[in-house]
């Protein structure tokens, strides 16, 4: 949605707005009022001053612009979490400071950290306290794929809740999470995804995939019992 | 850390008390360790914090895998005059890892049981309120032991998305 304000004063604009253009506006906005303006120039009127949208848009880019995270911080990524709003990075310039200290106002839950099978019930029920719409980033290796802690007590976020966008590294900067909830805005938006293949211009430099079946993985889970790599 | 001469001399006092407690002295990494019968370690502890080390600033387990018996909990005592440590341990099986506990002689050892008992399995007899306490309640087994396996998930990266087709359901 784009949004043009025309500004008719003529001191400002200067050049082409004389202050008779002025009065000229003056008098079809009156008439426009009284009822009084023929149709092409009521629809040329419209044009200039109306912006038409859906109201899914409408609430969507509302929405999108005041997204307020929950004040919730798991491990080490909260750290680099808590300075996306210090006078550096400032997220308060998109409209995403107020982190509220209550599920019930808050609509992102930024998961900063690993997620223990103990706390995973809580961080669920946080979750479903949350009023609709909302929206969860899981972020760091740890949320996504359990990074360096891929053992019996860590769970990944996406085995127990909706997942909106991954933010990849160990721990992500700031600026990886503010990209990210970016990413997550242009989301709400219904944006098409502006991925790093299109901002960079790299189409086709997508990995193949290898289709040979018996290739080695490196999965460190051993079997039940298999305790000769433990 | 008492020398050998001291750390002999403490062991005899524990010796005094009950002649089989002690099954060996050793100096090893900067460490005097007394290792002790797996049902003498009230006495030993009694008799130390008698003789100035009477802050237990840790108790912990551990799983000697291979070895036998494969379950061990060690206690770390603190002279905080001197400034001198000493540490204690003892080795129970796998098939009765009964220890008594010593949460009535030192209050801080109640978490820390606690959670040997939970991470190896070590039952602590006596211990007010043995549950576990970083596990979740209905977890089973004992993961600290080196025999449970590490666990984890495969991580789906694209050199291995062929092999776990249908990932994406
Ligand atoms: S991803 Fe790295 S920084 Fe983030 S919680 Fe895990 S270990 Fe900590």
């Amino acid at each position: 949605m784009e949004i043009i304000r025309q500004t008719v004063d003529p001191q400002v604009t200067g050049g082409d707005q004389s202050p008779d253009d002025f009065r000229i506006r003056q008098l079809r906005a009156r008439d426009m009022l009284r009822g009084d303006l023929p149709d092409s120039e009521l629809e040329q009127y419209v044009q200039e001053r109306v912006i038409t949208t859906t109201v899914d848009r409408a609430t969507a880019w509302a929405q999108s612009n005041s997204l307020f995270p929950l004040t919730f911080g798991l491990a080490c990524c909260a750290i680099e979490m808590m300075s996306i709003v210090g006078g550096r990075l400032d997220i308060a310039r998109f409209g995403f400071e107020a982190f509220r200290a209550s599920p019930r106002q808050a609509d992102l839950l930024i998961l900063s950290g690993r997620i223990s099978i103990k706390m995973a019930p809580i961080i669920r029920r946080i979750y479903d306290q949350m009023l609709d719409p909302k929206w969860t980033i899981a972020m760091g290796a740890c949320s996504s794929s359990m990074g360096v802690f891929n053992n019996y007590a860590v769970v990944p976020a996406d085995k127990f809740l909706p997942v909106a966008v991954h933010v990849p590294g160990c721990p992500p900067r700031p600026e990886a999470l503010m990209h990210g909830i970016l990413q997550l805005r242009d989301q709400i938006e219904g944006k098409a995804p502006a991925g790093s293949r299109e901002r960079y211009h790299a189409q086709g430099t997508e990995e193949v995939i290898g289709s040979d079946p018996g290739v080695v993985d490196a999965v460190n889970v051993f079997g039940a019992g298999d305790v000769t790599n433990a | 850390m008492p020398d050998a001469d001291g750390l002999e001399m403490l062991a005899q006092r524990i010796r005094d008390l009950r002649a089989d407690a002690v099954i060996e002295v050793t100096h090893n990494h900067g460490q005097a360790m007394i290792e002790v019968a797996p049902d003498a370690n009230r006495e030993a502890l009694v008799v130390l914090s008698e003789q100035g080390y009477s802050f237990l600033s840790s108790l912990h387990g551990v799983d000697y895998y291979p070895d036998e018996p494969r379950l061990g909990v060690h206690y770390q005592l603190l002279d905080m005059d001197r400034v001198d440590r000493v540490g204690v341990k003892l080795r129970v099986t796998l098939d009765d890892p009964a220890v008594a506990s010593v949460v009535d002689l030192f209050p801080t050892a109640d978490h820390h049981e606690r959670e040997v008992y939970d991470m190896f399995g070590v039952v602590f007899e006596g211990h007010p309120d043995l549950r576990r306490i970083l596990m979740p309640e209905d977890y089973q087994g004992h993961p600290q032991r080196r025999d449970f396996p590490t666990g984890g998930e495969p991580v789906i990266f694209t050199y291995n998305e062929p092999q776990t087709p249908g990932w994406t359901q």
